[in-house]
């Protein structure tokens, strides 16, 4: 799992060291995400502090928690500066524990990374893990 | 109704504004005051992603928004107006008097600004804005949340990293 890219999840308070707690006790994956929280962070102080956590990283996959939030339009900012990098936005527990558990291996010379394709996959997880339920009477 | 609230906060558009204060408001347009965006239509294509349908956005520089003003405080909705920092509220209260109050509701850390609560962090010219605000009529108070106890300048400035 070691040569697997991380992938970064931002969000408010405290929900992205939630998440991703909650996948490390799900699937004892303990290295795949870092968890920041905009927590006390102006919009530039946001956008600082994820460029030079992925940069610290190389993580290229970023998972947001809202998508009209500070920290998803940090990151796109940031994806307009970096075409590299892919964000997700709207993320929940569904969509990372896919991230997590699905195959990344190394792109070749001039190929797309393979966590991109997973991402993709991971935000069509997450989606689709939404259910209304209701109660019948037995 | 006019415009209900007229807030400083640097994030701008974001969940406390839409969903914090834009549902219990029930607005029905927010305003976008800042030269720089109003500027830029890759920031405004950015902005309008986070207002949620039913809800107009309009962008405007300060001298925009004083010529606007009028017709915002007609409308028969209710609506926000923000802008990102204590010196944009400042400018268009001088170009469009009457505001008559101003939610402090995000001013985070930067260098050079000190802590007066966790999400009010103030340089020593803010703090001079702020109070010119006030002394030029409007109620400044700081109040993140409408869940939370609005609290007045003079408290505001008192306070310190504690609080």
């Amino acid at each position: 799992m070691s040569d697997t890219p991380v992938a970064i999840v931002l969000g408010h308070g405290r929900v992205a060291e939630g998440l991703v707690s909650a996948v490390e006790r799900i699937t004892g994956i303990t290295d795949r995400f870092v968890a920041l929280s905009n927590e006390g962070l102006g919009t530039n102080e946001i956008q600082e502090l994820l460029r030079e956590r992925m940069e610290a990283t190389g993580a290229r996959v970023v998972f947001t928690d809202l998508p009209a939030g500070s920290c998803n339009f940090a990151a796109c900012r940031l994806l307009r500066l970096r075409p590299d990098i892919v964000v997700v936005t709207g993320v929940n527990l569904p969509a990372l524990l896919h991230f997590a558990t699905s195959p990344q291996p190394a792109a070749g010379e001039g190929e797309e990374p393979a966590a991109f394709k997973v991402a993709e996959e991971a935000a069509e997880r997450g989606a689709t893990s939404m259910r209304f339920m209701r109660g019948k009477p037995a | 109704m006019t415009i209900e609230l007229y807030r400083i906060d640097d994030r701008l558009i974001h969940g406390q504004v839409v969903v914090g204060w834009g549902q219990p408001l029930n607005v029905g347009f927010i305003v976008l005051v800042d030269d720089d965006v109003a500027a830029s239509e890759w920031e405004k294509e950015l902005y309008r992603m986070g207002v949620p349908p039913g809800v107009d956005l309009y962008f405007a520089s300060v001298k925009e928004a004083a010529e606007g003003m009028q017709a915002w405080r007609d409308d028969q909705r209710p609506g926000i107006l923000l802008t990102g920092d204590v010196e944009t509220m400042r400018r268009l209260t001088a170009a469009a008097p009457g505001i008559p109050a101003v939610n402090v509701g995000g001013i985070h850390h930067r260098s050079g600004r000190a802590e007066r609560l966790r999400y009010v962090f103030l340089t020593p010219d803010e703090e001079r804005g702020l109070r010119a605000l006030q002394e030029g009529g409007a109620i400044v108070t700081a109040q993140d949340v409408p869940s939370a106890r609005p609290m007045p300048l003079r408290e505001l400035l008192d306070s310190g990293a504690q609080k």
